[in-house]
């Protein structure tokens, strides 16, 4: 166990989070609980191999009740985004960026675009996972411009 | 005694004033309509036997047939999807009359939804975003900012008027002519105040760069019940009869209320492109049969998506189709005479079906003239109806 450094001042205290924590359902608690340990995990189908979002009980394409919840590559494109100007959402300091992301799996979610100012959004920009602390410990996935 | 196919009709319709703050409660305004839309018909309102309403509406049934008196409800039942789905109540009623479980379905929408609640405000409830509450998917939004109508709404919009190279400038257009509408229909609430492309573009960002102030609905208080039975009383009724020639909704594979980001190609509505399919298939009828249009807009770009989905114009082609003066009393397809949902007021498209009736009855403050009325689109996106002169 290391002792902090006598005389070194003390970090600053990271901001508390303000984001509102996920709604979780029942089947998206694996989604959510990946989520908080910074995993990245889409849903699978355990038979025809093919990725669905939102979580679901059920395969839509051959009915399959075998889910398999699989780390994604964590890359996709933004295909439509939003600036929410008012009312200002709650959980933000500043404006955030409200994006529709497709993922290289094809699948598509809502979440942030963050590192980046507003009028530097493109549509089709290409992103990388991240995630982001929110009230209650929890935490969310949002995406950076790709490196 | 056998059961045979019966023709529905509307026979009346009713509204309280709208309102930011009607002063009273939402079943009280839910009872005012709904005496009104039956003394329009000349129907005893103790008659009503099939009762019709959304799923997030407020008022009961038994607590609004006490009001009315009701002798004995035949059928009730409540359509998911919001606004969206508004039609679907024209659909439901037209099938219980054809099926002849009911003879009188009143359908009614009354809510205070400015002096009570708003819906352009952030929730306060997380309650509502969870299935079983007729919005779907919603929870998937909340933790990134996206908590408002008009955030789903930018996020639908965005990638067609990305694709297709439309401005918020030209949404202007939408908002400029349906406020000419709103101004002279006295029921509206902005009545007499018309509104500039210029006004529209100084209005505050609401979602930028997709939506401005001026291109969403209201938020209203108010209530508009429509009644519907058979084609055959409707006749011997007080007004013009209204036949629903074909009324139906579409929730294709994947699609969404609001949060509609799943589905294959985000530049359409396919949930409108379904009502259309299913409409003009079950009608008989197309495009150029309709002499006006009642589009559900609570956001203008879905407005130009559905005259897209319906087939007034090509793919991509809607904000020009809107600027050449198509929607105009004068023009190819006049459309939300009334003043739509911006101009006269938001009663969850309630408002809209109900001015689709008074351009078939040619009672409508801003009636089309320079066609004969035979045939009324009603659209609320994911359903649809045909409202035909008989």
């Amino acid at each position: 166990m290391s002792t902090p450094t006598e005389g070194a001042p003390a970090a600053p205290a990271a901001p508390k989070p303000i984001r509102i924590a996920p709604i979780v359902t029942p089947d998206a608690k694996t989604f959510w609980e990946a989520c908080d340990r910074e995993e990245f995990i889409g849903q699978k189908c355990g038979d025809c191999g093919q990725f669905v979002f939102p979580p679901r009980p059920m395969c839509p394409h051959c009915h399959s009740l075998n889910r398999q919840e699989v780390k994604l590559a964590g890359t996709g494109k933004v295909v439509s985004w939003t600036i929410p100007r008012h009312p200002p959402p709650f959980g933000f300091r500043e404006a955030p960026i409200v994006a529709v992301i497709e993922l290289a799996e094809g699948i598509r979610m809502v979440s942030n675009v963050v590192g980046i100012k507003p009028e530097d959004v493109k549509m089709d920009m290409e992103v990388e996972v991240l995630f982001e602390d929110t009230m209650n410990k929890h935490k969310v996935h949002v995406f950076k411009p790709r490196t | 005694m056998s059961r045979t196919f019966t023709e529905a009709a509307i026979a009346g319709i009713g509204a309280t004033e709208f309102s930011k703050e009607s002063g009273r409660s939402e079943l009280q305004l839910a009872a005012e309509c709904a005496k009104s839309a039956c003394e329009d018909a000349g129907i005893d309102p103790r008659d009503i036997d099939g009762m019709i309403t959304f799923t997030i509406d407020n008022s009961d049934e038994i607590g609004l047939a006490r009001c009315l008196g009701v002798k004995d409800l035949a059928y009730t039942t409540r359509i998911p999807g919001g606004g969206a789905a508004a039609a679907a109540t024209i659909a439901q009623a037209m099938a219980v009359v054809n099926a002849g479980l009911c003879k009188n379905v009143l359908i009614w929408r009354a809510m205070n939804e400015r002096s009570q609640y708003r819906f352009g405000q952030n929730p306060t409830n997380m309650q509502g975003y969870t299935g079983g509450h007729g919005t779907g998917s919603l929870l998937w939004c909340i933790p990134f900012g996206a908590m408002t109508p008009a955030s789903w709404g930018a996020l639908q919009a965005a990638r067609y008027m990305h694709t297709y190279g439309i401005t918020n400038a030209d949404l202007a257009h939408v908002s400029v002519l349906e406020r000419k509408y709103a101004a002279t229909n006295p029921k509206a609430w902005f009545y007499g105040k018309p509104i500039t492309v210029e006004d529209h573009q100084n209005s505050k960002w609401i979602q930028e760069p997709w939506l401005r102030l001026l291109d969403c609905c209201q938020e209203s208080d108010g209530g508009v019940a429509i009644l519907v039975t058979s084609l055959e009383r409707a006749k011997d009724l007080k007004q013009k009869p209204v036949k629903i020639t074909g009324a139906c909704q579409s929730i294709p594979y994947n699609v969404e209320v609001i949060s509609n980001f799943y589905h294959e190609d985000l530049t359409v509505m396919p949930e409108a492109q379904g009502t259309a399919k299913r409409l003009w298939a079950q009608t008989g009828l197309g495009p150029k049969d309709m002499q006006a249009a009642m589009l559900y807009e609570a956001f203008t770009p879905h407005l130009l998506m559905q005259l897209e989905a319906f087939g007034f114009c090509g793919k991509g082609e809607a904000a020009k189709f809107v600027r050449s003066g198509a929607l105009e009393l004068d023009g190819i397809i006049p459309t939300n005479t009334h003043g739509g949902l911006l101009g006269e007021a938001y009663i969850h498209g309630m408002n809209s079906m109900a001015e689709g009736v008074r351009q078939v009855r040619g009672t409508s403050v801003n009636q089309v003239t320079r066609r004969k009325v035979e045939n009324v689109l009603v659209s609320s996106g994911m359903a649809g109806a045909v409202l035909s002169a008989v």
